[in-house]
């Protein structure tokens, strides 16, 4: 930065500090709360609530559901990022605006829908179970419901880099005699692979995290589709806070992790950049 | 290998880029591709490397047909504009590339990759390169790099898209030689496209002249500067000073310049008038009130390069003989040794000379 355009030091030391106690407010304390709750009566309760079958069974299912609906929107949201940025066709603001969709729209309102296509009384529902497939209430609407929901985080991430990066890698691949898989494969997913990797883990914390939706069609059987921001919920309408908040510090914990190891991938980056520079 | 194009038409919407363009090359030919940007160079250069396909036309490379060969089945050669090289491969992965995509059987063992790679670092001069990745090396290198990558796949076409506009002006004359003796070196077909005449005239063999989606003229750079079929050629390739002038009855007429009789056989109406700088010849006047003022002399090796002032045009000539008399301010006489005229649809006329003396002297070889 340039003496220019660089604030004089008492208001820059001010703006820092305004900052860091706005973030520290906003982001630490409920964090902390949130730990200071569970360990209120020590280690030994809070194990004892996370170790409860329902809970075990709660950490599985999220668990479960992420691993199924983080791969399926990391393959949508790269196909979708190719066609948006690579390729020339009608209706591409429709598809940017499509992608964005999820965002907009209220979480309960993506459940209920489903619920209405699908549920007992919905379009297809009736057809579906005659044929034994349960879609509400049970995994492949909770796997639905997420997939929805968060969506828009790995395309989001790619199409602007790789809108960036243009076409010419590409048909340059293409002259040099590859084809379409190969010039995937080699050129297009090796320049963001590094950008795909921020999209998944922030799209993997919001799946592990997402409430409204997965709320609707969960239907609440404990032990079998609960999920653990559900099972923190129930565990906290039935005044059984230590148990509500171990559960909760452990959701919490995991979505910390995945932003702490986006940032080491963002700072590896910078370096292996700043190397080449 | 020979490459013949013909009636291509490419549209955009409602544009034509490509607008009925035939073109033949000789094999091992150097040609270039030289008009203005939206003049569809770039377009017939996509088209000839499988990027992009015509509307209506053929193409053919080596006698057949390629209209539905893609890109990566056509061993055409591509310099892109900006390299486009890969860049998270190192310059050795990026060369090698268009071996290592061949299907298992074509693809040649991974020594003889290597080996290929290293004598074709050599060619472009830069062995020392292999582990650099591209955002580490100089423009200038990074287009040679992009040079033996695309010559790696022994293409029988080589295609140049703008290839030394990212480069800075010294860079670029040396490049450019070099580009030309690596092309006599190997005898590749190439295309070069360019809106730098310059680059075109001290590269190329033949060239083809583009404006608005079609080719106006096609032919050696010598032609193109003596010859020029069309105004825009004639304004496009080479200096000129451009008059405007009218024919009457038959005779050739200008405000700010009297030649001596000159014909012109099309007919009557307001015409377009080129002259080169080298075709005005600029003298002392003997009477001492020549008709035209000497406003700026630049000495140049042989003969000065001197700006007069003719009526109310600047005109750019030169002074063989007896540079030290003219100053600015002098009078002097003009020679007109050449001139070319076009018609309002800027189509060339033919002339005829009648020699006589005038005001200003007038030469022959119209």
């Amino acid at each position: 930065m340039s003496a220019a355009t660089q604030d004089p030091a008492p208001a820059r030391i001010a703006l820092v500090l305004l900052g860091a106690a706005l973030a520290a407010a906003i982001f630490l304390l409920p964090l902390a709360a949130v730990l200071a709750e569970a360990l209120r009566r020590g280690w030994e309760p809070a194990w004892t609530a996370i170790s409860d079958p329902d809970s075990i069974a709660a950490i599985r299912l999220t668990l479960l559901v992420a691993a199924i609906a983080v791969p399926i929107n990391a393959a949508g949201g790269i196909a979708a990022a190719w066609a948006i940025a690579k390729c020339d066709f009608a209706g591409k603001r429709v598809l940017i605006t499509l992608i964005e969709l999820p965002f907009s729209v209220s979480p309960v309102i993506s459940g209920l829908v489903y619920v209405l296509l699908f549920g007992a009384q919905g379009y297809f529902g009736p057809a579906l179970r005659a044929y034994g497939f349960e879609i509400i209430f049970a995994l492949p609407g909770l796997v639905l419901a997420t997939v929805f929901v968060t969506f828009p985080f790995v395309a989001r991430t790619l199409i602007p880099l790789m809108q960036e990066q243009g076409r010419e890698e590409e048909e340059a691949a293409a002259t040099l005699g590859a084809g379409g898989w190969q010039i995937f494969l080699r050129v297009t997913l090796p320049n963001v692979k590094w950008a795909l990797l921020a999209g998944v883990l922030l799209c993997n914390a919001r799946a592990m995290g997402e409430f409204g939706a997965v709320s609707v069609v969960s239907g609440h059987i404990r032990g079998q589709t609960n999920t653990m921001p559900l099972h923190v919920e129930i565990l906290y309408n039935e005044y059984m806070f230590v148990g509500a908040f171990a559960v909760a510090a452990l959701l919490a914990l995991l979505g910390v992790v995945t932003l702490a190891a986006k940032t080491l991938l963002e700072t590896l980056t910078a370096r292996r950049i700043g190397e080449h520079a | 290998m020979t490459v013949e194009i013909e009636k291509l038409v490419r549209r955009f919407g409602h544009n034509a880029a490509l607008d009925g363009v035939s073109l033949a090359l000789h094999p091992g030919e150097f040609a270039a591709l030289l008009g203005p940007s939206g003049s569809g160079k770039t377009t017939l250069l996509r088209i000839l490397a499988g990027l992009d396909f015509p509307d209506a036309g053929s193409v053919r490379i080596a006698g057949t047909d390629v209209a539905g060969v893609p890109a990566r089945l056509r061993g055409v050669g591509v310099v892109f504009q900006h390299y486009a090289l890969f860049r998270h491969m190192t310059i050795a992965e990026n060369i090698a590339f268009g071996l290592r995509v061949r299907p298992r059987r074509l693809r040649p063992a991974a020594a003889d990759i290597a080996r290929r790679v290293a004598t074709l670092l050599e060619l472009v001069q830069i062995p020392d390169l292999a582990g650099r990745y591209p955002d580490q090396v100089s423009g200038g290198q990074r287009q040679r790099v992009a040079l033996a990558r695309a010559l790696a796949i022994e293409p029988s076409l080589l295609l140049l898209d703008e290839p030394f506009g990212a480069l800075d002006a010294l860079v670029r004359k040396e490049v450019r030689r070099w580009v030309r003796g690596l092309h006599d070196r190997l005898g590749i077909t190439s295309v070069l496209v360019t809106h730098d005449q310059d680059e075109a005239m001290e590269l190329a063999d033949r060239i083809a002249v583009m404006d608005r989606g079609r080719i106006v003229q096609f032919g050696t750079p010598r032609a193109l500067l003596d010859d020029p079929q069309t105004a825009f050629v004639a304004g496009f390739i080479g200096e000129a000073n451009r008059l405007r002038g009218e024919v009457r009855d038959g005779w050739l007429e200008m405000r700010d310049l009297p030649v001596p009789m000159v014909r012109v056989k099309g007919r009557d109406g307001p015409v377009e008038v080129f002259i080169r700088p080298a075709d005005l010849l600029v003298a002392p006047s003997p009477r001492r009130h020549g008709c035209v003022e000497v406003a700026l002399v630049r000495p140049e090796t042989e003969s000065a390069r001197v700006v007069v002032r003719c009526g109310a045009s600047l005109l750019d000539g030169v002074a063989p003989t007896q540079v030290g008399r003219i100053l600015p301010g002098v009078l002097c006489d003009v020679t007109v040794r050449r001139l070319t005229v076009f018609g309002e649809d800027g189509a060339r006329e033919d002339l005829h000379l009648v020699d006589a003396p005038g005001c200003v002297g007038a030469g022959a070889s119209i």
